[in-house]
């Protein structure tokens, strides 16, 4: 491809094409070289956006890492969808254990690396990248997560993050958000929905375990993504990557609006696009145009009982309130430069 | 080289010799020492090309093993009661995706009543979870066992558990004939998997299986354990050959060829047992015609070879540190299916639960019952019937009769300074 | 076979004086067998320890009921605790005390036992004084040594260095012998009475 500079006129929009990028700026996903680490065929559904997040950060860290990486993998969507015996999808060296001990699976194996790395060292350096859903990371993993963050393994985690477990069913998450319905949290009753809890927001968790690196993106920002499993893959020790990926089964949209979801996520501040380094913040991917909250929700049908039969009009502002916490909270409208 | 250590110690050192890659701890009584002594020499560098992580739970523990052994480390840990139950669902993950690990549990109780002292509940509450568990007599066996664990382990793809006695081996201080660097070298190859994380080969580890296959997938982990009931005791009679003496096999005799009466039994009571055992075989305490088996490997339960060894005698005595609540022994039951036919007489004594000290003088009573025919077909060695029946009692006449634990240690009274 | 028994307070070093009594035994090309009472103990708290001592292997791992001889290393613990329970009628008894047998109330006691076998020995005095520490285990080995006369006081003292470095391996051992000196006088002053 050859290179045309961006004109002023186009960087205002989402959708600033690969030509148009210098070389060096383009994504991976556009190289015809890129590893397919997550190769076509496997099973997940159609707009899936755990395959789509997965197939990004892989293909990323395995750029980073000159196709030396191995992965380790929770039980969940992402597994069975991948590895249905005698199919793997796979195209790195890649292991399933359990759903709740991925992280420390993936310590086991960079300890491991360690020792063959010191006892042969002019071999090649292999990293580890573990990743899981937002059941087997903030739920059921959330142990072994905390314990590889404390001791500062050299691992990449990777959180797919659709709210909920999606696998099993549909059912509520820690990672669920405030009101969505799920098949154990359904919309019945006087509070519809998943409850407003305190919230359990993975991200910041770890940011207090101060470790070298956490940041969070969506599958809506290609470039974003890529560049944070890039400055990842630059830092040794523990490091937290927490990619939003909606789920149109889960979620009830349709499969053609995963993207547009993870952006109105984004764009409305539901979601907060940042990173951060040591516990300190770096940086926030800004929200281009902000929208309200109901411009995110209407679209889903979990949260279709906020709208009709009749408007849950407080429930509304109660989301809004939290998408405006997160706003000045990360600094979302100036790029975390508050 | 002969040293005066602490059981604890020996098998750490052991370990060590064995050149361990990755070595993961989480504390638990009585397991301690071993893991403490080994973070020691990884520190210090006596050790060297080894890594060791405090992990922040036994589930972690074994899940951190199961990563580096996937990606080709020799990987060790240890644990016990409480800490085997909390990584349970790890360990069956680690037999089903045969990774060679190498784990001692220092065998303790299982709670509630919290206990810390010795029983076999927890390794035996894992009798089906697909590990080859060895049990040690004394700390010779212990270390011994160790050594020939990772090599079993690593001929077979199999993980294998080191099961020794908590407190009353792992604290006891006593002579061990330590081997050196060199012969433990030339006895333990250096691990070359059979599958592993390599991004130049790479394999996807821990797929679903479903229905069309998971039956084979079972079976042959059955026919992994059946190997190694044969190489179990080439293993043991290589390592007799090189280091001079016997440790592990499948299961050990003591004065079986004459005798009508054999006990069996499992780890460090074996001694006790073999003690009483001599003095009941004296003239003047009756000559009885009495004899032991001890059981080395649990897991494969070598049905054949404890067949063979009762062909001679009339009644067989189990006497275990386990119980099957609701049903019997555990031990007991492997036995039974391994007589099936013989038309022996078989006592199940459940004994020493929860560090309930077994002495000579019970066991006499009890052999000399047994020789004479009298034995019930299930015991409760010095259970204290009083205790119970009162608790029985009070249970029937108030409903809300209050915790059983607390009920009994009331009636027991003090005993925290008692000498034992 | 020859059982010992010692009774203590967790933080008096009541396993490492079992320990230290069978590495002894050992290097005198014995078997010995060292174990602990197995308990959560916490400082303070009673502590029970064991040390067998055989000239063959030692198999036998029950508790030990009938010991040959006791070594009390607190005599706080003589009236909260059976610290004689099976003690063989012609066992071997030795406290850390600077009282007299009749002054802890157990007269009665020793009347019925061979007086040349029942010792005391100021051991944390000597341990204070040699150590700087109140820590009365090592120098009751040295009384121990001179009392049973199971092992060598040489045996005691080789125990200590392999145990212990520098300053305080120099310090149990003046400990461990004066205890030895002081035992060995009151035994021969019991035997000419």
């Amino acid at each position: 491809m050859s290179y045309q500079p961006i004109k002023f006129y186009q960087t205002g929009t989402f959708t600033v094409g690969n030509r148009l990028l210098a070389p060096e700026e383009r994504s991976v996903q556009a190289s015809a070289k890129r590893f397919n680490s997550i190769n076509s065929g496997h099973r997940a559904c159609q707009g899936c956006g755990e395959a789509l997040g997965a197939r990004y950060a892989i293909d990323a860290a395995m750029e980073a890492t000159h196709g030396q990486l191995v992965c380790a993998n929770a039980t969940g969507c992402l597994e069975v969808f991948s590895t249905p015996y005698p199919e793997t999808s796979w195209q790195v060296p890649w292991i399933h254990s359990l759903f709740g001990n991925t992280a420390a699976v993936a310590t086991g194996i960079a300890a491991a690396l360690k020792v063959k790395q010191k006892k042969a060292p002019h071999g090649q350096e292999i990293r580890v990248v573990a990743q899981g859903g937002d059941g087997g990371t903030t739920d059921i993993g959330f142990g072994c997560l905390s314990g590889m963050f404390e001791r500062n393994d050299d691992v990449l985690y990777i959180c797919y993050d659709n709210g909920g477990y999606m696998n099993t069913g549909i059912q509520r998450s820690s990672a669920t958000p405030p009101a969505a319905r799920t098949a154990t949290t359904p919309a019945v009753g006087v509070e519809p929905g998943n409850v407003f809890g305190q919230g359990k927001f993975v991200p910041a968790i770890a940011m207090a375990h101060e470790i070298p690196y956490v940041a969070t993106a969506t599958v809506a920002d290609l470039r974003d993504l890529e560049a944070k499993v890039r400055r990842a893959m630059e830092i040794r020790g523990a490091r937290y990557l927490h990619i939003l990926v909606p789920c149109p089964l889960g979620w009830g949209t349709a499969s053609h609006d995963t993207i547009r979801m993870a952006r109105l996520a984004k764009e409305t501040g539901l979601f907060p696009v940042f990173s951060a380094e040591h516990g300190e913040q770096k940086s926030a991917l800004a929200i281009r145009r902000q929208l309200p909250v109901e411009e995110y929700l209407k679209p889903q049908k979990r949260y279709a009982h906020l709208f009709a039969p009749t408007p849950r009009v407080e429930v509304l502002a109660q989301l809004q309130a939290l998408a405006d916490r997160n706003i000045k909270r990360y600094g979302l409208l100036d790029g975390g430069k508050q | 080289m002969l040293k005066q250590i602490e059981g604890s110690r020996a098998v750490a050192e052991a370990v060590a010799l064995c050149r361990p890659e990755v070595i993961c701890a989480y504390p638990i009584s009585p397991q301690t020492h071993i893991v403490e002594g080994l973070g020691e020499m990884v520190k210090s560098g006596e050790l060297q090309g080894c890594e060791f992580i405090n992990v922040e739970s036994e589930f972690a523990a074994m899940s951190v093993a199961i990563g580096s052994s996937a990606a080709g480390a020799r990987s060790y840990t240890a644990t016990a009661s409480q800490g085997l139950l909390f990584m349970a669902e790890a360990v069956f993950n680690a037999a089903g995706l045969g990774l060679p690990i190498v784990m001692t549990v220092a065998n303790r109780a299982i709670g509630a009543p919290i206990n810390i002292w010795n029983d076999h509940s927890d390794s035996l509450s894992m009798r089906d979870c697909g590990w080859l568990q060895l049990f040690a007599e004394t700390n010779q066996e212990a270390l011994d066992l160790h050594i020939q664990a990772f090599r079993l382990a690593e001929e077979l793809s199999l993980p294998v558990m080191v099961c020794m006695d908590g407190f009353i081996l792992t604290h006891a201080v006593e002579r061990v004939d330590m081997p050196t660097q060199a012969q433990v070298d030339t006895y333990l190859p250096p691990y070359e998997p059979r599958q592993v994380l390599d991004p130049n080969e790479p394999v996807s580890i821990g797929a679903m299986v479903g229905p069309e296959a998971f039956m084979e997938v079972r079976y042959l982990a059955h026919a992994k354990q059946l190997q190694a009931l044969e190489r179990i005791p080439q293993l043991a009679a290589e390592f007799g050959q090189q280091f001079g003496r016997d440790s592990g096999g499948l299961i050990r005799t003591y004065r079986c060829d004459d005798a009508e009466t054999v006990v069996i039994a499992m780890g460090s009571v074996l001694g006790t047992i073999k003690d009483t055992v001599d003095a009941l075989r004296q003239p003047e305490n009756g000559g009885l015609k009495i004899g032991v088996l001890g059981i080395v490997s649990f897991r494969p339960f070598p049905h054949e070879a404890i067949a063979a060894a009762l062909k001679r005698c009339k009644r067989f005595v189990v006497l275990e540190k386990s119980l099957a609540v609701g049903s019997g022994g555990i031990v007991a039951t492997d036995v039974r299916m391994a007589v099936t036919g013989m038309g022996l007489q078989g006592h199940t004594v459940i004994a020493g639960l929860g560090g309930r000290a077994i002495t000579v003088k019970s066991l006499a009573a009890l052999f000399e019952k047994a020789c004479a025919g009298q034995l019930e077909l299930t015991t409760f060695l010095d259970l204290d019937w009083k205790a119970v029946n009162k608790q029985l009692e009070r249970e029937k006449a108030v409903r809300r009769s209050g915790p059983i634990a607390e009920n009994l240690l009331r009636d027991a009274g003090v005993v925290a300074a008692r000498n034992y | 076979m020859f059982q010992v028994r010692i009774h203590g307070r967790g933080g008096q070093g009541v396993v490492t004086a079992a320990e230290m009594l069978s590495v002894a035994a050992f290097d005198e090309g014995r078997h010995a067998q060292a174990f602990p009472s197995f308990g959560s103990e916490r400082t303070g708290a009673p502590v029970v320890a064991f040390c067998r001592i055989d000239d063959r292997e030692i198999r036998l791992r029950e508790p030990i009921m009938a010991p040959d001889a006791l070594i009390i290393q607190d005599p706080t613990l003589l009236h909260q605790v059976d610290c004689f329970a099976g003690l063989k009628p012609d066992g071997y008894i030795l406290i850390n005390t600077t009282k007299t047998f009749e002054q802890l109330g157990l007269a009665d006691f020793i009347a019925r036992h061979r007086a040349e076998r029942l010792c005391t020995v100021p051991a944390t005095e000597l341990a204070l004084k040699h150590v700087g520490r109140p820590v009365p285990n090592v120098p009751l080995l040295g009384g121990f040594a001179a009392v049973s006369g199971i092992l060598k006081l040489e045996s005691v003292l080789k125990a200590i260095e392999e145990r212990f470095a520098g300053k305080v391996a120099a310090g149990n051992i003046a400990a461990a012998r004066e205890a030895y000196e002081i035992v060995r006088a009151e035994m021969e002053e019991s035997a000419h009475a």
